[in-house]
C-alpha cells in the first residue's frame, strides 16, 4: 500500500495541532506541579469542567464569544482556587501519595458534577472560529486545527515569557527549588500554592475550550488528560519546555498511529511510549533527575 | 508471660572491619578522599569531625548505599564492595541512621522482628496457612528477640507499642534493638545518642557497652557527643573535608594538634580558606 | 471494662485472635454468614455475593496500597483479567469450576508481576502511572484479541456447576463465594503474622531500611503485585460466575477508583478495613438507588441523576477520608471499641 506523501504531510500537521493543545494542558500540570509537588490526575477533568462552563455561558446563556471566554477562564479560576484551597491544602504537609488520591477522587467529583448538570451527553460548542479551511499549497488543513494551534501557542508564549520575567513568575520558582527558603525571604508561599492552582485551572479552562471547538464535548473528554499524562511523563513533570515538546511528539505520533494502524491503536501507542520512558528514562527528557538523600 | 530461657543465645564471632583509600564523589565535590580506616574484632570505634567532614557519607559507602569511587571495604578480609546493600545483613552488617529509619507504622515487636529478616526461610504459601514451618519459625524467633534483644535492652513495657508515638530516646533505642536482632557482626550507630538530654546518652552509652562485652560485637559508631566518644571509644578516627587528619586512642586524639586545629580552626590553615565552599557543597 | 488479656505462651500472644472476645465475634460473624441466606430474598443473596466478591478484590489491593505502599490504578484489569479466564477455561474447555478459579488468579498473578516489574526502576507516583498504562493496554488487548475476549461482545459464562449441582442463582453461588472468600481474607490476616508480611509493611514505610535488613525490594514488590493481582483475579472469576458474561466494558477505569475508594474509606493496611470499605462502597449505590425510588413521586426522573451523584459521593468519599479520617472506617472501629473496653473506665 503506497502511503501518499501528502496524507503524510496533512496527518503530521493535523497532529502537531492536536499536540499544541495537549502541550497547553501539559503546561498547566507543570505549573502545579512545579509550584506544589502535586501530580494532578485530574488535569484532564479540570479541562472538560472548562469547557462545559464555556457551553454553558455561549450555548447555555447565548453570551458572545468575546463575553463568554473571559467568564470561562474567570469561573475556571475560581473552581481551580478552590479545589487547592478545600482539598489541596489541608494535605499537603501529609505524603504525596494523599494527595495524588485525592486528586483522584477529584476526577470523581468533576465527572458527576459535569454529568448532573449537562447529563452524559456529547455536545457540540458553538462555532467561533472562522470555517474557512487553510491551504499551504496543496496541504489542507482543517480550520478548528490550525486556529486552535496559533491560539494555543500565543498562550505559551504568553505564560512563558511571564513565568521568565515577571516577580510572580519567579516566586514561584522560587518555591518550586525550595519552600522553606522561598517563605524565609518573604515569598507568601500558600499564595504562590493557590496562585498555581488557579493559573493552571485557567490554563485548562483555555485548552478545554479548543479541545472542544475542534471535537465536542463530553463528560468522558477528561480521557484526553490521559494522554496529557502522558505528554508530562515523557516530557518530565517539572519542564514547560518538556510538556511543549512532548505534546507536539504525543499528538503527532497519536495521529499518525490513528491514521495509519486505526483509532483503536493510539492509546496503545502513546501508554507503551510511556512506560518506555517510565523505564528507560523515569524524570523524562527534561526533567529533573533528583538525588535520592539518605 | 514466662520467656523460655532454654536454648543458648546464638552470638556469631565479632568481625573485622577494613576500609582501604576510600574516595566518593558527587559530581564536583569530593565527600572522601582515599579513607583509611581499620576497626579491630571486639573494639568500639569513633570516627568523628566536624560537620561535613564525610562521616556519614564513609557510613554510606561501608554499609553499600553509595558506590565509591575508589577504594575497598573488607570484612574479615573478604572483600565486599561490590556487594548490594541489601545482601550485607546477611554477612553481619547492621546499622542504625542519624535521623531514625523505624517502620512507623509498626509495633516495637514487629520492627525488631524485621531485622532477623533475612535469617529468616519462610515463604509466601507458608505465609498465608501460618503453620508447619513458618509457624515454628514465627515462635522461635519470637521467643529468641524476647530473650535476647527485648530483654537485654529492657524494652518490655513497650513491645507492642507502635514506635510513631514513642519519645525520640526510645526510638534511637528500638533502631537498636532492630540492629541486634539481625545478629550483626558488626554493628554501625550514626549518631547513637544526638539529641538525647544527659540521662538518655548515658543509657544508650552503657546499652552500646553491654552489647560490646555480652554480645562480642565490634561496634563502629559516628557521634558528636565528644565526652561519650571519649568514654567508650577504644579507637578514634578523625576526618575533615573527606580526608582522615587522625587516629588514635582518644587521648592520642585529643591531643593531637590537627584535630584542635580542625575543631576550633586555626589562622593561617588552608583547609580554614575551603570551609565555606565545601560546607556548602557537602552532600550527606 | 476488658480484663484477664494476659498470656501464658508466646503462641497466645502471637494467635490469629489475641482475646476470647476476639473469638466470640469471629464465631458469631460465622454463623452470621451461615444464617444469612435465610432471609430468602433473592436481592439481598445477589447483594451478598457481589459484597464479598469485592471484599475480595478490596483485600488484595490493600495488601499492594496499603500494606506494601504501591499505589495500583489498573486494579479492576486485572480482576478483568480473572473474569475473561473463567470465562474461556469453563466455556472452551468445561474445566471444573475451582480450577478456574485457581487458574483466573495464577493468569492474573503472572500478569500483575510482569506489571510490577518497573518498579524496579520506579516507585511512588510514577508507579501508579505505570500500572495505569498497563490497564489500558490490557483494555486494548481485551476489546482486540477476538478469538479468545470475543473481542467487542465478550464472551459468556457457563453456569458454575460443582459436582452435579448447577449454581444458577445468587442463594447457591453464595456457598461458592462465601467459604472463599472467609479462607482468602483469613490467609491475608496470616500473611501479615509472618516474614513476608512484615517485609511488605517495611517497604511501605521506609523503604531504605528494608534494604539495609536484607529484604530485596524488588522481589517483595512483585510478590505484593502478584498476591494482589491474585486476588483480584479470583474476585473477577466469581464474578464471571455471578454475572455470567463479560465484555471489555465490565470493568472500566473507575472500577480501579471503587476499589481504591474502598481501600481508603475502609482503611489503608488493616484486613478489617478492607472489609467494611467493601462493604460500605457497596451498599453506598444500593442505597442511592432506594433513594431515587423514594423520590420518584416528587423528582420524577430521580433516576437520571443516579450516576452522577454516585461518581460525585465516590470522590468526596475518598477526598473526605483522606482529609478527616485518613486511617478509615477500620480506625472509627477501633476507637469505638477502644471506648467499650475500656468502659466504665474512660482514659
Amino acid at each position: 500500500m503506497a502511503v501518499e506523501f501528502i496524507d503524510i504531510v496533512e496527518t503530521s500537521l493535523a497532529g502537531i495541532g492536536t499536540g499544541s493543545l495537549m502541550a497547553l494542558t501539559g503546561v498547566a500540570f507543570v505549573i502545579i506541579y512545579k509550584a506544589t509537588k502535586v501530580i494532578n490526575l485530574a488535569i484532564g477533568e479540570m479541562l472538560m469542567i472548562g469547557a462545559f462552563v464555556f457551553y454553558g455561558f455561549s450555548a447555555g446563556l447565548s453570551l458572545p464569544i468575546w463575553a463568554s471566554v473571559p467568564l470561562t477562564l474567570a469561573v475556571a479560576a475560581v473552581i481551580g482556587g478552590l479545589i487547592e484551597r478545600t482539598m489541596i491544602r489541608p494535605l499537603l504537609k501529609d505524603n504525596p501519595v494523599s494527595v495524588f488520591m485525592v486528586t483522584i477522587g477529584l476526577t470523581s467529583v468533576l465527572i458527576g458534577v459535569v454529568e448532573l448538570v449537562w447529563s452524559a451527553e456529547p455536545r457540540r460548542l458553538p462555532e467561533f472560529l472562522p470555517s474557512q479551511p487553510v491551504l499551504f499549497g496543496e496541504v489542507f488543513i482543517p480550520s478548528k486545527t490550525a486556529y486552535s494551534f496559533v491560539i494555543a501557542a500565543a498562550a505559551m508564549a504568553v505564560l512563558i515569557t511571564v513565568f521568565s520575567f515577571w516577580r510572580g513568575g519567579i516566586a514561584l520558582r522560587a518555591t518550586a527549588t525550595d519552600r522553606a527558603a522561598a517563605s524565609s525571604v518573604g515569598i507568601d508561599v500558600p499564595g504562590v500554592f493557590s496562585f498555581s492552582w488557579m493559573l493552571a485551572a485557567v490554563v485548562a479552562a483555555l485548552a478545554g475550550i479548543l479541545v472542544g471547538s475542534v471535537g465536542g464535548i463530553s463528560s468522558a473528554m477528561g480521557l484526553f488528560g490521559l494522554s496529557v499524562f502522558v505528554v508530562v511523563i515523557v516530557g518530565g513533570l517539572d519542564s514547560i519546555l518538556g510538556a511543549l515538546i512532548a505534546g507536539l511528539f504525543i499528538g503527532w505520533l497519536e495521529a499518525m498511529v490513528g491514521r495509519f494502524m486505526g483509532g483503536e491503536f493510539k492509546l496503545l501507542a502513546t501508554f507503551t511510549i510511556l512506560l518506555v520512558v517510565l523505564v528507560v528514562r523515569p524524570y523524562g527528557l527534561f526533567g529533573t533527575h533528583e538525588i535520592e538523600r539518605l | 508471660m514466662s520467656p523460655s530461657h532454654s536454648a543458648a543465645p546464638v552470638r556469631p564471632p565479632a568481625a573485622r572491619l577494613d576500609v582501604e583509600n576510600l574516595s566518593l564523589q558527587f559530581g564536583g565535590v569530593k565527600a572522601l578522599d582515599g579513607i583509611d580506616l581499620h576497626v579491630e574484632p571486639g573494639s568500639i570505634t569513633a570516627l568523628i569531625g566536624p560537620n561535613g567532614a564525610g562521616k556519614t557519607s564513609a557510613f554510606n559507602a561501608i554499609s553499600g548505599f553509595y558506590r565509591p569511587k575508589t577504594g575497598t571495604v573488607k570484612l574479615d578480609g573478604v572483600d565486599i564492595t561490590q556487594v548490594p546493600a541489601r545482601d550485607r545483613a546477611k554477612l553481619g552488617l547492621a546499622r542504625t541512621f542519624q535521623n531514625i529509619a523505624l517502620f512507623r507504622g509498626m509495633t516495637v515487636l514487629d520492627n525488631i522482628k524485621l531485622g532477623r529478616h533475612a535469617h529468616l526461610t519462610s515463604g509466601v504459601f507458608g505465609a498465608f496457612l501460618y503453620w508447619g514451618k513458618t509457624r515454628r519459625e514465627e515462635m522461635e524467633l519470637r521467643a529468641e528477640i524476647e530473650r535476647d534483644v527485648i530483654d537485654f535492652l529492657e524494652l518490655d513495657h513497650i513491645r507492642n507499642v507502635p514506635v510513631a508515638i514513642l519519645p525520640y530516646g526510645l526510638q534511637k533505642k528500638v533502631e537498636l534493638a532492630r540492629a541486634l536482632a539481625m545478629r550483626p557482626r558488626i554493628l554501625m550507630l550514626d549518631e547513637p545518642v544526638a539529641g538525647m538530654n544527659r540521662e538518655e546518652t548515658e543509657d544508650m552509652a552503657r546499652a552500646i557497652l553491654d552489647v560490646r562485652d555480652e554480645w562480642g560485637v565490634t561496634v563502629l559508631l559516628v557521634e558528636h557527643d565528644m565526652g561519650m566518644v571519649m568514654d567508650i571509644s577504644d579507637h578514634v578516627c578523625v576526618l575533615n573535608f573527606g580526608r582522615r587528619i587522625a587516629a588514635g586512642s582518644p587521648t592520642e586524639v585529643r591531643n593531637n594538634p590537627d584535630v584542635i586545629k580542625a575543631y576550633l580552626g586555626g589562622s593561617g590553615d588552608p583547609r580554614k580558606a575551603a570551609l565555606d565552599g565545601a560546607a556548602m557543597g557537602e552532600v550527606a | 471494662m476488658r480484663v484477664g488479656t494476659a498470656k501464658e505462651s508466646y503462641a497466645a500472644d502471637e494467635g490469629l485472635f489475641k482475646t476470647d472476645t476476639q473469638k466470640v465475634w469471629f464465631g458469631l460473624l460465622l454463623a452470621g454468614l451461615v444464617l444469612f441466606p435465610l432471609n430468602g430474598s433473592n436481592y439481598w443473596m445477589f447483594l451478598a455475593v457481589l459484597v464479598m466478591i469485592n471484599v475480595i478484590s478490596t483485600t488484595g489491593l490493600n495488601i499492594l496500597t496499603g500494606y506494601t505502599g504501591q499505589v495500583s490504578l489498573g486494579h479492576a484489569a486485572f480482576m478483568a483479567v480473572g473474569a475473561y479466564t473463567v470465562a474461556f477455561f469453563d466455556g472452551r474447555f468445561d474445566t471444573p469450576v475451582l480450577l478456574n478459579l485457581v487458574l483466573a488468579g495464577a493468569v492474573a498473578a503472572g500478569i500483575g508481576y510482569l506489571v510490577g516489574l518497573p518498579s524496579l526502576r520506579i516507585k511512588g507516583l510514577y508507579l501508579a502511572i505505570a500500572t495505569l498504562a498497563a490497564a489500558v493496554i490490557l483494555g486494548f488487548v481485551f476489546l482486540n484479541w477476538t478469538p479468545v475476549t470475543g473481542g467487542l461482545r465478550g464472551l459468556n459464562v457457563p453456569t458454575a456447576t460443582i459436582a452435579g449441582i448447577e449454581l444458577a442463582t445468587p442463594d447457591r453461588l453464595y456457598w461458592l463465594v462465601m467459604p472463599i472468600t472467609v479462607i482468602m481474607v483469613l490467609a491475608a490476616k496470616n500473611l501479615f503474622r509472618s516474614r513476608v508480611g512484615r517485609a511488605f509493611i517495611a517497604i511501605r514505610d521506609r523503604d531504605i531500611s528494608a534494604e539495609i535488613i536484607g529484604i530485596s525490594l524488588l522481589k517483595y514488590k512483585l510478590m505484593s503485585f502478584a498476591i494482589s493481582s491474585f486476588y483480584a483475579g479470583v474476585a473477577g472469576g466469581l464474578w464471571a460466575y455471578l454475572f455470567r458474561v463479560v465484555t471489555p466494558e465490565s470493568f472500566p477505569a473507575l472500577a480501579s477508583i471503587f476499589f481504591l475508594a474502598a481501600v481508603i474509606v475502609g482503611g489503608a493496611g488493616t484486613i478489617v478495613g478492607g472489609i467494611f470499605g467493601a462493604v460500605f462502597m457497596t451498599l453506598i449505590p444500593e442505597f442511592l438507588k432506594l433513594s431515587a425510588t423514594a423520590l420518584v413521586p416528587w423528582f420524577p426522573d430521580a433516576s437520571i441523576y443516579l450516576a452522577p451523584v454516585r461518581n460525585i459521593i465516590f470522590g468526596l468519599l475518598i477526598i473526605g477520608f483522606l482529609i478527616f479520617e485518613p486511617m478509615g472506617l477500620a480506625e472509627m472501629w477501633r476507637r469505638t471499641r477502644r471506648y467499650f473496653a475500656l468502659w466504665p473506665f474512660r482514659t
